[in-house]
């Protein structure tokens, strides 16, 4: 089986035009690969480039230099350098993310914003909220919030919808950015047992977990961000 | 997804007199995409629109739109019959002031009925059904059918012109400003109704807006336009999270947070 994330000799930095255009380097020569069925796990202290490594394989940042090569399907794409349309049905079918904290949308029901991933893949309304329900049952969020929109849930309440819209999907690639950050013991260890059946479903994962219960729990293998760090002096 | 784009748009180009409106603007957008052209006011975005919807004549450059049989036509060497009928019947456009869209002293139903009639529909009964149900998607409700737009709320009016827009089943929808001078909780039940009929009908649109969070929100793709020129473009997410254009930059810092 072919390797689904291979991430070679990655770049990014920032520059910053409001502050005279100083630059903000943040990684440079990211490297690794992730396998099927396997959890990898991001390491190293706040803000060393973890999240960004993220968001740049989800085509939220842009790369400076080299490649995000994705295969799904004996098809590879390489996510640097693809439009934004192929980024699109990557999303849809490919990666799934589960972000730090949700985006809520106005009006949108949680249940449906749970759903949403799978009705854009043109699984029927009914049958998407019935799985949504499932995973937000398992999750332990009481049913009286399914219906309301997520805007004035507690930010627990709004990690769970979260988790559950990444997890509802067979997406074979999925990144997670500190799923458990703000969940109580009894909810992450299903966060666990969610990840674990990931893993025996052949998924890739990649995540970030700072606590080191979870990490312990889950990981297979640490990629140290800090061995990413720029070494030479920004300009 | 379609390989094919349905509409392409290739170094559009408008000045009025010397000053220049938009300059050498290209694009493709494809089916079910959703594009915001956003930028501040006078940067050329409303001008592009119009350029490209066939509602001002460019200086230059071409727009090519496929057909329902699948063949690209250049939309400025059509006849000018088929033009209109195409924007009655394939396209749709929300403007700003639903006063621009909607013909404010006939009734709701008469302003949705008369698309309808347009490609056809010659059936009262059929057309006030056709019309009361869409209504009803715009969350108008059916006893408001016969009144006008003109005793409207702002919101209603709004969610009216889309009803009136979408009711023939167009392919590709513009928007100038969708939101633009409704109160922020009209706006998020506007802007909902917008993104649930546009991924249900599976439309391609472009949206001008100058607020970030509606590109945001709606849109798959966006271009930032200043004095004329598309200065940055790609997908939203990217553009808004990791801008690289010094003005975009400023842009995105200029959100408020509430």
């Amino acid at each position: 089986m072919p390797t689904p994330l291979v991430v070679s000799e990655v770049a990014k930095s920032f520059t910053m035009h409001l502050r005279d255009g100083i630059q903000l380097p943040v990684v440079e020569n990211v490297t690794f690969a992730v396998a099927a069925g396997e959890c990898a796990v991001l390491g190293g202290p706040s803000g060393i480039g973890k999240s960004s490594i993220l968001k740049m394989l989800y085509g939220n940042y842009g790369v400076d230099a080299g490649q995000i090569l994705i295969t799904h399907d004996q098809v590879t794409v390489d996510i640097a350098s693809a439009d934004p349309r192929t980024v699109l049905a990557l999303r849809r079918d490919v990666i799934g993310y589960v972000s730090q904290f949700l985006r809520t949308v106005p009006r949108v029901a949680a249940v449906d914003v749970v759903a949403e991933p799978l009705v854009a893949r043109g699984v029927s309304h009914d049958e998407a909220r019935a799985r949504a329900v499932e995973l937000l049952e398992k999750l332990n969020l009481p049913e009286r919030l399914w219906s309301l929109p997520p805007a004035t849930f507690s930010g627990g309440e709004q990690q769970r919808v979260n988790i559950a819209r990444g997890f509802i999907t067979d997406h074979p690639l999925l990144l997670l950015d500190e799923p458990t950050a703000s969940l109580d013991a009894a909810n992450s260890a299903v966060v666990v047992e969610l990840i674990r059946a990931k893993k025996v479903a052949g998924v890739a994962l990649l995540g970030i977990f700072h606590d080191n219960d979870v990490r312990a729990e889950i990981a297979d293998r640490i990629i140290d961000v800090s061995g990413f760090r720029v070494t030479r002096d920004a300009a | 997804m379609s390989d094919h784009p349905l509409l392409r748009v290739n170094a559009i180009t408008k000045y009025y007199g010397s000053r220049v409106g938009c300059t050498d603007v290209s694009f493709n957008l494809w089916p079910g995409e959703v594009l915001a052209i956003v930028g501040e006011s006078g940067s050329g975005k409303t001008t592009l629109l119009n350029a490209i919807s066939t509602n001002l004549m460019p200086t230059s450059g071409t727009v090519e739109y496929r057909m329902r049989d699948g063949q690209f036509r250049d939309l400025y060497r059509m006849g000018e019959a088929e033009r209109r009928f195409l924007m009655r019947t394939d396209w749709g456009f929300v403007h700003q002031n639903p006063a621009d869209g909607l013909r404010m002293t006939v009734s709701a139903g008469a302003n949705v009925g008369e698309r309808l009639m347009a490609i056809g529909n010659r059936h009262y009964g059929n057309i006030r059904q056709e019309a009361t149900q869409w209504l009803g998607r715009v969350e108008i409700d059916a006893d408001r059918i016969d009144d006008q737009p003109r005793d409207f709320s702002g919101g209603m009016r709004q969610r009216l012109q889309i009803a009136r827009n979408l009711v023939t089943g167009p392919r590709l929808v513009f928007m100038d400003e969708p939101t633009g001078g409704l109160d922020v909780s009209v706006q998020a039940r506007l802007l909902d109704l917008v993104r649930g009929l546009v991924n249900d009908l599976g439309l391609s649109a472009i949206v001008v807006t100058h607020d970030l969070a509606v590109a945001r929100l709606l849109s798959h793709r966006m271009m930032v336009m200043k004095e004329g020129k598309v200065i940055e473009h790609g997908l939203t997410d990217r553009v808004l999270d990791d801008p690289r254009e010094p003005y975009t930059q400023l842009l995105v810092s200029s959100i408020l947070q509430v």
